[in-house]
């Protein structure tokens, strides 16, 4: 019981984690109908820059800001730079491009700071707190789970209660008749792959001092994990990141504790199988519009 | 409120030969003009063209003399120009009151903010009812009248300039088409407001316009009142198939 306890509130911290990366690749999909294969790498970069910030004298809040601006600039950059200039009508030319920045961006992370674990330490104890015998989330666990819910609220209320966020959702679902209501949709698509970016760069952050440290895959399995669950919860879901996340993480957790680490990726599997055969479109997809 | 000038507009899809070649017309300020034809005369291409959407090969395209063809299609929005296309462009995903408060973001063409944001939809709700019922519901529940409705009073709500309808009266009911025409006129009337309304259903187009200008494989075959033009029974059954 005390094991089960213990299981369940690290997985809920864990698929935390997990929600924001899914709504990451959420966010992006819903700007640019486009499932972002280079988020793992994208997310990766912003971190050794917050580390490298960290590690000169600043503090870890100064490394986290600094590593959400980075997070937000580089989706600019891949989004006006990069995606924008590959052919549209088909899906692939843009995976396979975003396939080759993976590898430009992790052999490059290797090349400049070595392919080592850095080891990062996290802002709080990694102690779990003990209640009335049984252990239980940890004060960094705490702050995890803080930060996603803040972040997942206000993405939340940009979403559904402001007027950009409005334009924003606007120019994913309808963009010719965004534009003919005066919406800069280029800019509206853009704008969606700095928030995805950055948010993955936060989880990305909230991840490297739970494991083994940063290295440039440090975010790879995170990535599949997620991407799992954005597509349990319906690709263009954020409710469906947000509740597939949390229960891929405990079932991870759950996994890893009562049978082995390498039994994990196979219940990811299976659980993303049994979705896919009785929901293809995924938990929490939008349904169909009426057509008479 | 504002004068529409179409200067000798070229406008064709991919390679082959132009739909509208050499086009000229004016749509007076405070104008309600019917633009007329069958299927392939050309109306869709024009707006589509007058607001950017499809590339002019030669021509200009004037709003009170000034020159928007350079423009894209946001900027001739933001210059007060308003299409509401045909087939009920209506936010799907969206709800009614998500899709007013789309189109109320900008007062001709300037942004709008807050409060008065929410007294221009509901200036919208006055004006049509059914929509204040529906305010919550999405657009992919609406009916295909709602929608038409919702198209637009999302277009009147920015308080365009110039309004470009493409046949709002498509597969809708008579009762339903005057309804939303009585409504167009009325509002033009009260406003000023200028508007080139497409129609297949003539009647209903001449009903409410002051001037009918018949199309017919992309040129200006007739220009006249829209009384006269409703009275000429070898134009309409020349170009208008009854």
């Amino acid at each position: 019981m005390e094991r089960l306890v213990f299981l369940l509130s690290t997985g809920l911290a864990r698929g935390a984690v997990l929600a924001l990366f899914a709504l990451s690749l959420v966010i992006v999909y819903r700007a640019a109908r486009a499932v972002n294969f280079a988020q793992a790498a994208m997310a990766v970069v912003p971190v050794y820059v917050a580390l490298a910030v960290t590690s000169a004298g600043g503090s870890f809040w100064l490394g986290l800001a600094v590593a959400l601006a980075v997070g937000a600039l580089l989706g600019a950059v891949v989004e006006r730079g990069l995606l924008r200039l590959v052919p549209q009508e088909t899906p692939l030319p843009g995976i396979i491009v975003a396939v080759g920045l993976v590898m430009v961006l992790q052999a490059g992370l290797a090349m400049v700071f070595g392919p080592d674990h850095r080891p990062v330490h996290a802002p709080f104890s990694q102690r779990p707190f003990d209640v009335g015998g049984v252990s239980v989330l940890s004060p960094y666990d705490l702050f995890v789970l803080v930060v996603a819910a803040v972040v997942m609220g206000g993405l939340a209320l940009l979403f559904s209660r402001t007027s950009l966020g409005l334009r924003l959702r606007a120019a994913a679902f309808a963009p010719e008749t965004s534009r003919l209501l005066g919406v800069r949709v280029p800019r509206m698509v853009t704008l969606g792959w700095m928030l995805s970016s950055a948010t993955a760069a936060l989880a990305a952050l909230l991840l490297v001092p739970t494991g083994l440290g940063l290295d440039p895959h440090a975010a790879d399995v995170l990535f599949v994990n997620a991407f799992a669950a954005a597509v349990v919860g319906g690709l263009d879901s954020p409710v469906g990141a947000l509740v597939a996340g949390l229960a891929v993480g405990v079932l991870v957790t759950l996994v890893t504790g009562y049978a082995s680490a390498a039994a994990a990726p196979l219940a990811v599997l299976v659980l993303l199988t049994a979705v896919l055969l009785v929901r293809p479109h995924g938990l929490f997809a939008t349904r169909e519009a009426r057509t008479a | 409120m504002s004068t529409l000038t179409i200067d000798r507009l070229t406008v064709g899809h991919g390679d082959g030969a132009p739909v509208l070649d050499g086009l000229s017309l004016e749509v007076p300020d405070g104008a309600l003009v019917a633009l007329l034809g069958a299927n392939g005369a050309g109306k869709t291409t024009l707006l589509r063209a007058l607001v950017g959407l499809l590339p002019a090969r030669a021509g200009r395209v004037l709003l009170d003399g000034a020159d928007l063809s350079a423009l894209s299609t946001e900027d001739r929005v933001r210059r007060g120009l308003a299409l509401v296309p045909e087939g009920r462009s209506v936010v799907v995903e969206l709800t009614v009151a998500e899709n007013l408060r789309l189109g109320a973001l900008r007062q001709a063409g300037r942004p709008r903010r807050g409060p008065a944001v929410d007294a221009a939809v509901a200036e919208m709700y006055e004006l049509f009812e059914p929509l204040a019922r529906r305010r919550d519901a999405a657009g992919h529940t609406l009916s295909g009248g709602e929608r038409q409705m919702l198209a637009l009073a999302r277009a009147l709500v920015s308080r365009p300039d110039v309004l470009l309808l493409d046949e709002p009266s498509l597969g809708l009911a008579p009762l339903v088409v005057a309804r939303l025409l009585g409504v167009l006129r009325d509002q033009a009337e009260a406003t000023g407001l200028t508007v080139l309304l497409a129609e297949q259903n003539v009647t209903s187009a001449l009903s409410v316009a002051e001037r009918g200008v018949v199309l017919s494989l992309g040129e200006v075959v007739a220009d006249r009142p829209a009384a006269e033009l409703a009275a000429d029974p070898a134009l309409r059954h020349a170009y208008l198939g009854f």
